[in-house]
């Protein structure tokens, strides 16, 4: 494998990881991942159609018109997910039910249609195969750590599993409800930036702030710039 | 010497640390009313909540290498805040994580004082009452002659069997600090009085709770003194930081707790809802701001005028 095929595979894990730092696929992230277990299935079924689609896609990029692009990702995407939800159903009765409507909902997770137009459409099959695999593999782990965090605290439990000190502590419901879903993962991408080294902007501005229109301060800052 | 400085010209020295102590000493009473109708007990918790806010502050600002705040008090209030709208049989390590949510997600996270965006104690009530809400839902049953009885009974909300005068003076089930509603009443018209809080926004939630519950067909009064209504209006919904400034704004807030409060209390889940309320209402306090802005006297918006060209 050549540095840089590898490099294809590798930057979806941390680099670019499309949930911790692209903030992609938001929704499956925050609701199937109440239990590990759930953002494991959630993650591999995802990174099965992501792999399927960016080689189908990458094989027919020249195949497709540019002006009906969309609605064909779509319609690939969606075959794949059809059987990803069938082998589940078949295979893992459990799972296909837990992840329920979110499994179906694949097909439009900005991820994978992320890719397909980014980087499947301008690539070859080799590279797109990679690139598919590092980035499922990077939203399978995000997804995973998230349940894992949430299930831990959130139920006392790991993949099912008891654990001996919340015997004597009650866990914290809240980790579980949707609210402990964004404290998560907001802790989860604080920690990744302090990792990476990533510094706060020093400057944020007015912008941001939802007074900005009307604080006395900004219109003072427009008065001198006039 | 004398400095010369562009307006507003503010002579004024009340200090943050002066508000603060005012509250403190405003909550007393109503802390004092549940320690005779609670017991022994309110005071522990009380003081574990007020020792670990403090010590969550301290490291929190060695951590973040801030200036030490420790000393405008803002914690010890929240600390009391907490444990107020704490059941007094509540597990220790509970109340101690309510203080980690308070102090450290809801406050220090966010820049400490000032930058919080929702009411800390607030908060940390809310993450203990979806977290552990058998334990945050669990009262002493307290006999109306007065002595406290080691059963657990309902709300006052929900058995709906106090009379007024116990509700009143507090011979009912509840939290530490929203059993002794003459308590709360007292220090809310002390603070009114000392001029630290408004009078708008109480009212206002009061009043919207009130005239709701009268249109609902059941009792005004009763809904008035019994859960956390009267503390939340006068203590949580009058935070400096996490309300609005104009006085337009905080009718428009006191209104909107009272109208989720009522909906909570009359069609949703939980039996109390003025804690949700004033949670909800401390997110949309910028856009409160926003839309009440006043103009002040001769000044000419640059946005408007190009909008108008």
């Amino acid at each position: 494998m050549s540095n840089s095929n590898f490099k294809e595979f590798t930057k979806g894990i941390i680099k670019q990881n499309p949930v911790l730092v692209s903030l992609l696929g938001m929704c499956p992230t925050l609701a199937v991942t109440g239990q590990a277990i759930n953002g494991l299935g959630m993650g591999i079924a995802t990174t099965f159609v992501l792999f399927c689609s960016n080689i189908i896609i990458s094989l027919l990029k020249n195949v497709i018109p540019k002006e009906v692009k969309l609605p064909c990702y779509i319609v690939i995407i969606a075959g794949f997910v059809t059987i990803a939800e069938f082998l589940l159903h078949g295979f893992m009765p459990s799972l296909y039910e837990s992840l329920g409507t979110f499994l179906s909902l694949i097909t439009v997770n900005c991820i994978i249609l992320g890719r397909a137009e980014m980087f499947a459409s301008k690539n070859k099959v080799l590279p797109s195969m990679l690139d598919a695999l590092g980035m499922g593999t990077g939203f399978t782990l995000a997804l995973f750590l998230m349940g894992s965090v949430r299930e831990i605290f959130g139920s006392g439990q790991w993949l099912g599993m008891d654990i001996a000190v919340f015997e004597n502590i009650k866990p914290m419901t809240v980790f579980v409800m949707p609210a402990g879903g964004f404290f998560v993962l907001g802790c989860i991408i604080a920690f990744l930036n302090k990792i990476a080294g990533k510094r706060p902007p020093q400057k944020t501005g007015c912008a941001g702030c939802p007074n900005s229109s009307k604080c006395l301060r900004d219109s003072e800052e427009e008065v001198l710039k006039k | 010497m004398f400095k010369v400085t562009a307006s507003p010209h503010i002579t004024d020295n009340m200090t943050t640390q002066k508000i603060m102590l005012c509250v403190i000493i405003s909550l007393l009473p109503a802390l004092i009313g549940g320690f005779i109708t609670l017991g022994l007990r309110v005071l522990t918790v009380t003081l574990i909540c007020v020792v670990f806010s403090v010590l969550f502050e301290y490291l929190m600002r060695i951590i973040m290498k801030r200036q030490n705040t420790i000393s405008d008090l803002s914690a010890v209030v929240t600390g009391m805040l907490l444990a107020m709208n704490l059941p007094v049989t509540i597990p220790i390590w509970q109340a101690i994580t309510g203080c980690f949510v308070a102090i450290v997600i809801a406050k220090q996270l966010f820049g400490g004082l000032g930058q919080n965006f929702v009411n800390p104690a607030i908060l940390g009530r809310i993450v203990l009452m979806l977290s552990f809400t058998a334990d945050m839902t669990t009262w002493i049953k307290v006999k109306h002659s007065g002595y406290v009885d080691a059963l657990t009974g309902a709300t006052p909300l929900v058995s709906k069997d106090a009379s007024y005068i116990d509700l009143f003076l507090g011979n009912t089930g509840g939290c530490i600090g929203e059993v002794c509603a003459l308590g709360i009443i007292i220090g809310g018209f002390f603070l009114i009085f000392m001029k630290i809080i408004s009078p708008v926004t109480p009212f206002a939630f009061i009043g919207a709770v009130a005239v709701l519950e009268f249109i609902a067909g059941n009792d005004p009064l009763y809904h008035t003194l019994a859960g956390g209504l009267l503390l939340g209006a006068f203590f949580m919904a009058t935070d400096y930081v996490t309300t609005p400034i104009t006085s337009k704004g905080k009718l428009i807030f006191g209104v909107g707790c009272g109208i989720i409060t009522f909906v909570i209390r009359e069609f949703g889940g939980y039996p109390e809802g003025v804690s949700f309320a004033i949670l909800f209402m401390n997110i949309v306090t910028p856009y409160i701001d926003n839309f009440t802005a006043v103009k002040p006297l001769g000044a000419v918006y640059i946005k408007d005028e190009k909008e108008d060209n």
